[in-house]
């Protein structure tokens, strides 16, 4: 699956990134089937800023988990560009996750052996055309604690260690799961700052999952989740700063 | 049952891989305990009941010729019991269809009698009747051996007279348990045999009427034994000094009960040695896999402390699982060790030549395995234990923070840019646990040392014949004669068409003396220019015998304490039995026995006897050997014929299977502890690393690249580990090889590349399959829930 290679960047703003169509999930827990999505329709554009509002338990973490490549659905197709996510192999989706997505976790999930820098590194290392490390710190407002290892970081930095080690391979979308959700509102104003700039600067364009509805005033469009299903969808006619965000 | 012990059961379920790798270590070390223990009692008490029932003599004593009358004198020595003299005699045996040298000795037996003391036991047939002369009863393992049955017939020479015997019964003796001709190195059962015949006819073919060579006594035990028995043999060396006595020995000295002896110390060594090693890496293992639970387990701990359960109920929780996988070690073990235990006995009851085996099994050998197993386990987790039992609620709920990891010494040395990333992780993530990663590496080479003990003991037999029969001894047979004759015998066998060279030798029992110490043995005179009896230094080299002097054995210089140099008083123990001083000029490097050697002329001088002999060393066209062997056997002064060369084949032969067994065990031991180390750390490992893991998984890093980080460590400790267990496994060799050192023999500290490459590769190859199983664990790394988790 060669084509899963090249990314769709070139193509115009407004060009569909994500197109998932029919998205069903079903998790088979013992002997009960438990629905997390009930057919999802949903296109993400290129350099936009989404984010999926919803509950716990409204599905928004499966469905991007799907996107990213981790999971396959249960029935429905994702189209990143024109190619199929749900017929990859596992190899291929890992060629996926390793060259076009970039991933930020609620609990940061650094490597507590590596600095900053090396944490950074350890992606531009098998990517194919990153920024530098210091470079992608530098862009999150890190560029003065590049050696130091998580243990010596706050939770805020250590989670912008993290967007920068996702943006660092210049990926083509960067998912984010409830970034801010293990930090207070000040620091997670910060993080959200250190996403926005990206988003607008590198155009990358990203989607950040949160229960939090007060993240939702610096989307470009709010996806509202509710049992599995899209319950609504807002496009905000102007975004809100996220220096200018509190909850 | 209780919602913590069903906690208990499931938890160990979940882990029983781990469980079951930890019980098998401790399987290992409880088996080899017992095992060790229980054959060390079942052959004592075997020999114990054997020599009670059987009358085995206390004091022994042999001398060329006194008259029965003396044996009055004998008794008459206070504290002395009962006494036998008898007829003993070494003799040429003429096996039908074997054309193999056979030599043996005889024994006189009274009429109808199992003998006084050192009774035989009758295996089969029956015992010699009065008035039959030619009857005999035959050693059990010599029939065996030539498949000889009673009313089967055997030719001997006795005292230079062919003999018809008839075989009327099979024995086995107290006396010969390790049944081994002199100056021989391993039981050959083919060519040495042990004979009883009645009393009036052996005395008559041997000179002996009216008269004894031999004497065997028991003491009267209700006196103080101990300072008894030496006043004894003083008594005794001085009364069959007129009778060319040649040195009373005490039983602890006699030759078969000092090789089984020397073997039960081995076996009390291997039950120290083996287990120690066993138990300490299992406290290892479990204390590692404890503290790891009792981490991933912070909250639940939390939790239960939150609900009221107290600090001990807690402690003693984990506890329970610490007992439950050394139990279950430890069940296995018992009976592991109970079957490997009957089996050796068995092995021993047939290498010895013992009638029956009596298995013992004491009990406080199990409570001892479980005891110090269950004890030691304890110690190595009640760290870990004691910090879930004290930890404050608040704090474990609360995650652990993030581990601290420093820039490793590599890299302040600079040389960090030939490190990619995953590898800094490797040593960033040894250095932050550097006892671990010791212990790790140490326990992974502890496997590897003890795979080399069982590669290190064939080798050393090897060597130790090399040594011995190739570059010392040099004969293809030594005839040994029926008394001292003179130099002109040696033109008769030079004659004899196919011998090639002939050295005469003469061997004189003596007891040896520097300060206060004293050792009985006998001084070798040998041809100073000879070929085929050479004596080398500690690098092998040949020593130059000097005219004046006497060479001894290296471990006979250290029994004596004495250098070269120094004179050694010779108390010679036959003829005229002179004591002479004469200087230690050398020291010779030997395995086996303990000697004094001298030139054969100046021996011959001390002795004032003129050119005698005890016997010639042959150097013979193979082609011609069995010529040679007949004609040998008819020369009358010819009394033995020794070839090492068959003995030690016949040796190989015999033991090659059990040596097999033995590798066998000791490889499933080495692998046990290999794999219990690799697999449970790499377990642990991953475990602790999971998250880590699964994260670059999901940064798009492959099975493979996360392998690497993982697998990569483990390489780095086996590697490590292959080196220190080479000189771990050469310490134990070591150690072992000074234990077995006695003056029967000593096994040299030779270990081949065969046994260093057998064992890095069972330690590779425990790796490997380790490896493999974790290979397999990280395609289920979860992905999905690494996003949601913390730590």
């Amino acid at each position: 699956m060669d084509e899963l290679q090249q990314p769709p960047r070139e193509s115009s703003s407004n060009a569909v990134v994500f197109h998932v169509h029919g998205v069903t999930k079903i998790y088979q827990m013992g002997e009960v089937q438990v629905p997390a999505l009930r057919g999802i329709d949903l296109d993400l554009y290129n350099g936009e800023f989404a984010v999926l509002l919803g509950a716990s338990g409204s599905g928004k973490s499966t469905l991007l988990n799907i996107l990213g490549g981790l999971d396959t659905p249960t029935e429905g197709h994702v189209l990143y560009g024109d190619r199929d996510l749900t017929r990859a192999s596992e190899k291929e989706l890992t060629a996926y996750r390793r060259y076009h997505v970039g991933f930020v976790f609620q609990f940061y999930n650094l490597i507590p052996s590596l600095t900053a820098r090396e944490n950074v590194a350890v992606v531009t290392e098998i990517a194919k055309s990153p920024m530098q490390p210091e470079d992608a710190l530098q862009l999150v407002g890190l560029g003065e604690r590049i050696h130091h290892f998580p243990a010596q970081l706050s939770g805020g930095e250590q989670q912008r260690v993290a967007i920068a080690r996702a943006i660092a391979k210049n990926p083509d979308v960067l998912l984010c799961d409830e970034p801010t959700g293990a930090l207070d509102s000040q620091t997670g104003v910060v993080v959200l700052q250190a996403l926005q700039r990206v988003n607008r600067q590198l155009g990358t364009t990203t989607a950040v999952i949160t229960h939090n509805a007060g993240i939702a005033q610096m989307a470009d469009r709010v996806i509202h989740l509710a049992d599995g299903r899209i319950s609504q969808v807002d496009i905000n006619e102007t975004r809100v700063d996220a220096s200018e965000l509190s909850w | 049952m209780k919602a913590l012990d069903i906690k208990l059961w499931r938890e160990l379920w979940d882990m029983r891989m781990q469980a079951l790798a930890i019980a098998m270590v401790i399987v290992s070390g409880v088996g080899i305990f017992i095992m060790s223990l229980s054959t060390l009692d079942s052959l004592y008490e075997t020999r114990e009941s054997y020599y009670r029932e059987h009358h085995f003599a206390h004091i022994f004593a042999s001398l060329k010729r006194a008259p029965l009358s003396l044996a009055k004198r004998i008794e008459e020595i206070p504290g002395v019991d009962k006494v036998e003299t008898r007829v003993v005699a070494y003799v040429n045996l003429d096996v039908e269809g074997f054309t193999d040298p056979v030599s043996g000795h005889i024994l006189s037996l009274p009429d109808n009698s199992r003998g006084l003391l050192n009774q035989i036991y009758l295996r089969s047939g029956r015992l010699i009747e009065p008035g039959h002369d030619n009857e005999i009863v035959l050693s059990e393992e010599f029939a065996r051996a030539h498949k000889l049955r009673p009313g089967d017939k055997l030719g001997a020479t006795i005292n230079g007279r062919r003999k018809k015997l008839t075989i009327v019964g099979l024995a086995l003796s107290p006396e010969y348990i390790y049944q081994i001709a002199p100056g021989a190195m391993f039981p050959d059962y083919a060519r040495y045999g042990v004979l009883w015949m009645a009393r009036q006819p052996l005395a008559t073919a041997y000179d002996m009427d009216g008269a004894f060579n031999n004497v065997t006594l028991t003491l009267d035990r209700t006196m103080g034994r101990g300072a008894n028995e030496q006043t004894v043999i003083d008594a005794l060396d001085d009364i069959l000094k007129d009778y060319g006595g040649i040195g009373t020995i005490a039983r602890k000295d006699q030759f078969s009960n000092r090789f089984l002896s020397e073997e039960l110390k081995q076996q009390r060594t291997i039950a120290t040695v083996f287990p120690v090693i066993f138990f300490g890496v299992a406290a290892f293992l479990l204390n590692v896999v404890i503290s790891r639970l009792i981490r991933l387990q912070r909250e639940e701990i939390a939790t239960l402390k939150a609900f009221g359960y107290s600090d001990l109920a807690i402690g003693l929780h984990y506890l329970k699982l610490v007992l439950m996988i050394v139990s279950i070690g430890v069940v296995i073990g018992i009976v592991a060790g109970i079957l490997m235990g009957k089996g050796m006995s068995n092995i021993y009851m047939d290498f010895y030549s013992l009638p029956y085996m009596i298995y013992v099994l004491k009990p406080q050998v199990i409570i001892a395995a479980a005891l110090i197993s269950t004890g030691v386990a304890v110690m190595g987790t009640l760290y870990a234990v004691n910090s879930a039992a004290s930890l404050p609620p608040a704090q474990a709920m609360r995650p652990e923070l993030p581990a601290k990891y420093h820039t490793t010494l590599v890299e302040r040395l600079g040389l960090q840019h030939w490190l990619s990333q995953p590898t800094r992780m490797i040593l960033r993530h040894i250095e932050r646990r550097p006892l671990k990663s010791l212990l790790t590496t140490l326990g992974i080479a502890m496997a590897c040392g003890i795979m080399m003990v069982s590669g290190f003991q064939e080798g050393a037999i090897n060597y130790m014949v090399d040594v011995q029969f190739g570059m010392s001894q040099r004969d293809d047979l030594m005839a040994i004669y029926t008394e001292p004759t003179s130099e002109r015998s040696l033109y008769s066998l030079r004659n004899v068409q196919g011998v090639e060279h002939v050295e005469g030798f003469r061997d004189v029992p003596a007891r040896l003396r520097f300060e206060h110490r004293s050792y009985r043995t006998a001084v070798n005179g040998v041809e100073p220019d000879g070929s085929l009896m050479r004596l080398l230094d500690t690098e092998l080299k040949r020593i130059e015998l000097p005219q004046g002097g006497v060479v001894l054995t290296d471990y006979l210089a250290e029994l004596l304490h004495i250098k070269t140099g120094n004179i050694l008083s010779i108390e010679v123990l036959e003829g005229s039995r002179p004591t002479v001083q004469v200087p230690v000029a050398g020291i010779a490097k030997q395995y086996l026995g303990v000697n004094a050697y001298m030139r054969l002329d100046a021996l011959n001088q001390l002795l004032k006897e003129g050119n005698a002999l005890s016997g010639a060393l042959l150097k013979v066209d193979q082609r011609y050997i069995r010529d040679i062997y007949r004609e040998l056997k008819d020369m009358p002064r010819v009394a033995g014929v020794v070839e090492h060369k068959s003995a030690i084949q016949s040796f190989y032969d015999t033991v090659a299977e059990s040596i097999l067994f033995f590798t066998f065990i000791s490889m499933l031991l080495g692998s046990s502890i290999a794999f219990g180390v690799i697999y449970n750390s790499m377990r642990i490992a991953l475990s602790e690393r999971n998250r880590e893991l699964a994260s670059l998984r999901v940064l798009g890093f492959e099975r493979g690249e996360v392998a690497y980080i993982l697998l990569g460590e483990l390489a780095l400790f086996t590697l490590l580990a292959i080196p220190l267990g080479f000189l771990i496994g050469y310490g134990l060799c070591a150690y072992l090889a000074s234990q077995f050192e006695s003056d029967l023999y000593r096994v040299p500290l030779v270990l081949s590349q065969d046994v260093y490459a057998f064992s890095a590769l069972v330690v590779l190859l425990s790796s490997i399959v380790s490896a493999i199983m974790i290979w397999r664990n990280l395609a289920h790394l979860d992905m999905v829930a690494v996003l949601k988790s913390k730590e």
